[in-house]
């Protein structure tokens, strides 16, 4: 099967005031039709980044300085302006965390979601706009002919995020990016969010790449998942291996530094910390990024960056330990 | 380690009946009042020495509210609050400064609750200097041995808080707040900011603080899994009001209040052998602004019935001191 998406040692970097530094670095994964992808990593690690060089968003101050990005075997970073819009909306569409950032307040929701019909599809102005109220139905809109009329700021916070998934879904792309999608929101609204992301992705055959700091959501959604820590790949294996065996010194305390539901018993279990913070990017060391919050360092982590290699079947890492795992 | 289902709770140490809060809101040129928010409607609760009481709901509950209403920074409008060997209060602006300095509170973002202009050791001096305690040299010396409490390092003292990472702006927060020596401190939220790696830090920082100072507290969060780890109590808030309040474990193994059942049911698990099915359906969420008759819960409730929609549920005491508001349960 061709992927929907596949990346290949994509670099992204961010002009600096004293140059340019990378924010991402030899990133690579496909992901296939009706298959999901997490990247998870704490913040400031490149996971924002990484999606927005995927939709050619990338604000200003950032560039991708090599790699190649795939949409169903077209080269999307070499496509003209023209080509990519096209693309956008169409093939591939991205879900943002905050929808205000990604709804325009002086439009209707109904009228922002035909505006996109519009420019994918031959399509007149009712016609459109039936669509828009179709799409709201899609993601479960209470009232959606009313819906359709109102603006965004009249919206709950998970109405909104309704909204947005309804035009990033408007011509039924076969890719879907989605950057933190259910942060912002209440627990009892995320379970209905990440329901009807999932429902629609199994209707649409979409492929997904969801992006999120949270563990939880990862369990709940994720085929393979990709660590990322300080702007590279430090593990990727199927959501499987990764809750049951971890191997990157990184994950491991992740899933130590997490409490969460159900393991608490009556008295409270110290926390697995992870000492120290996460690095800048724009003074990394030389070696492995991690290495000084590693239990495990060696003199050589700290002299030589860990190579990103399969460790078993599947199952990738970038460590020095596990080469004989 | 104690076990929090036999544990029998001595005289509180904090106890609050019918906490009120209502806001006035207020439009046109002349302000005049055209409704009421009532953010806080009738919370009652109780957290006993050495105790953590976890408060949990969504936004704009009221959980925040309770919080700055006991820390007496909004208006009470009614409502009862006592501490144990103090006066009984229902208004904390004329409480005298030694019952006040026992309650401190720490808040979600660390940083804009502190001053950009500040040193640290000068932040976490001033409660000492407000309250006139010892001589400058005795309150230099209490915030060294501060600073190296909260795991802080001494030679940061002189630093202002842009220097410091999140987690050790929250660092510097806790200081402040214990400086008073306080018996309860009020966590609002105080790891909803912070990395994973780092939320762990101050979760284990808050239990270590708590074994050896014998502290109380009162943690607010969204975030059951943080609330299960770190609470002995927990009680659950739905618009203005406790719906149901129990030991941890008879609130997470065996919930009684619908609504407690749906929170448990939507946080998402740690384990993909056993996902949730989520349903994609939309509910009726309502606001504190346009709060629902009767049970304020009857627009989401699939056991919702007429008297549900009439008259409102009080809290009922169960078995195991749980207590419950929903008249089918
Ligand atoms: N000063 C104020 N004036 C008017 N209304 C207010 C004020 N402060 C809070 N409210 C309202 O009171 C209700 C409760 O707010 P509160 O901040 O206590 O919620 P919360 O449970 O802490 O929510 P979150 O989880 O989002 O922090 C909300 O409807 C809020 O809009
Ligand atoms: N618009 C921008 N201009 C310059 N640097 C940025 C910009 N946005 C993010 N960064 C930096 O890029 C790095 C990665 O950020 P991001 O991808 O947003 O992280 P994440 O989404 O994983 O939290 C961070 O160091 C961040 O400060
Ligand atoms: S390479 Fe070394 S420092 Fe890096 S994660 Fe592996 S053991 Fe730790
Ligand atoms: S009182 Fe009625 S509406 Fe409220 S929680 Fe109980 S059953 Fe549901
Ligand atoms: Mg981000
Ligand atoms: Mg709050």
């Amino acid at each position: 099967m061709e992927p929907a998406l596949a990346v290949s040692n994509l670099n992204v970097e961010i002009l600096g005031e004293n140059g340019a530094f990378p924010v991402v670095s030899e990133m690579s994964f496909s992901v296939n039709p009706g298959q999901t992808i997490c990247i998870v990593g704490e913040s400031g690690c490149g996971k924002s980044m990484t999606a927005l060089s995927l939709l050619r968003l990338l604000p200003e101050s950032a560039r991708v300085a090599s790699g190649s990005i795939k949409i169903h075997g077209e080269e999307f970073l070499a496509m003209d302006q023209r080509k990519m819009e096209d693309f956008r909306g169409d093939k591939i569409a991205m879900i943002f965390q905050e929808p205000l950032t990604a709804l325009n307040p002086v439009l209707t929701i109904g009228e922002q979601i035909s505006e996109s019909v519009r420019q994918h599809r031959n399509a007149g102005k009712r016609e459109a706009f039936a669509r828009a109220v179709k799409c709201l139905e899609l993601v479960q809109m209470p009232d959606p002919e009313r819906r359709a009329r109102q603006y965004p700021h009249e919206l709950s916070g998970g109405m909104r995020q309704r909204a947005m998934i309804a035009l990033a879904l408007a011509c039924e792309p076969k890719i879907i990016i989605a950057d933190e999608p259910t942060t912002a929101l209440d627990v009892t609204v995320q379970a209905q969010i990440l329901g009807l992301i999932s429902d629609l992705q199994k209707r649409l055959g979409m492929a997904q790449i969801l992006i999120t700091h949270d563990l939880g959501v990862v369990a709940e959604t994720a085929d393979r998942v990709i660590v990322m820590y300080a702007g590279r790949r430090v593990e990727e294996c199927s959501v499987y291996e990764l809750f049951d065996n971890p191997l990157h010194p990184y994950t491991v305390g992740l899933m130590g530094a997490v409490p969460h539901r159900g393991e608490a018993a009556a008295s409270p279990r110290r926390l697995a910390d992870i000492p120290g913070t996460v690095p800048a990017l724009w003074d990394l060391s030389k070696g492995c990024a991690f290495a000084p919050r590693c239990p495990g360092a060696s003199s050589r982590c700290f002299e030589e960056r860990p190579p990103f290699t399969e460790k078993k079947p599947g199952h990738f890492a970038a460590c020095w330990e596990h080469d004989h795992a | 380690m104690r076990d929090t289902a036999e544990f029998i709770a001595p005289a509180p140490l904090l106890s609050v009946e019918n906490l009120k809060v209502h806001f006035a809101i207020r439009a046109g040129v002349f302000q005049r009042q055209v409704g009421e928010v009532k953010a806080v409607d009738g919370v009652s609760f109780s957290i006993g020495a050495s105790e953590t009481l976890g408060l949990v709901g969504e936004s704009g509950c009221g959980k925040s509210t309770t919080g700055l209403a006991l820390m007496g920074l909004v208006r009470v409008t009614d409502g009862r609050i006592a501490m144990k060997g103090a006066l009984d209060v229902t208004s904390m602006r004329n409480v005298p400064r030694s019952h006040r300095r026992r309650m401190q509170i720490i808040f979600q973002d660390p940083f804009s609750s502190l001053n950009p202009r500040q040193r640290v050791r000068d932040i976490i001096r001033a409660p000492l200097d407000v309250h006139r305690i010892g001589t400058m040299e005795e309150r230099q010396a209490e915030v060294a041995k501060l600073i190296s409490l909260v795991g802080l390092r001494s030679d940061q003292a002189d630093n202002f808080p842009h220097q410091f990472s999140g987690g050790q702006r929250q660092r510097i927060g806790i200081a402040r707040a214990l400086a008073l020596k306080p018996d309860i401190i009020i966590c609002d939220e105080p790891v909803s900011a912070l990395d994973v790696s780092v939320q762990a830090q101050i979760l284990n920082l808050l239990a270590d603080l708590q074994s050896e100072l014998g502290l109380s507290y009162l943690f607010i969060s969204h975030d059951l899994g943080v609330v299960e780890h770190i609470s002995h109590q927990v009680a659950v808030m739905y618009l203005g009001k406790i719906v149901e309040t129990g030991s941890k474990k008879a609130i997470f193994s065996k919930p009684l209040h619908p609504y407690s059942e749906l929170l448990l049911r939507s946080a998402p698990s740690h384990d993909p052998h056993h996902r949730h099915q989520f349903s994609a359906v939309s509910d009726d969420i309502p606001s504190a602004t346009r709060k629902p008759s009767g049970c304020a819960f009857h627009t989401r409730c699939p056991l919702a019935t007429d008297i549900c929609r009439q008259v409102e549920p009080q809290l009922e005491t169960k078995a195991d001191g749980q207590s419950v508001a929903c008249h089918h349960r």
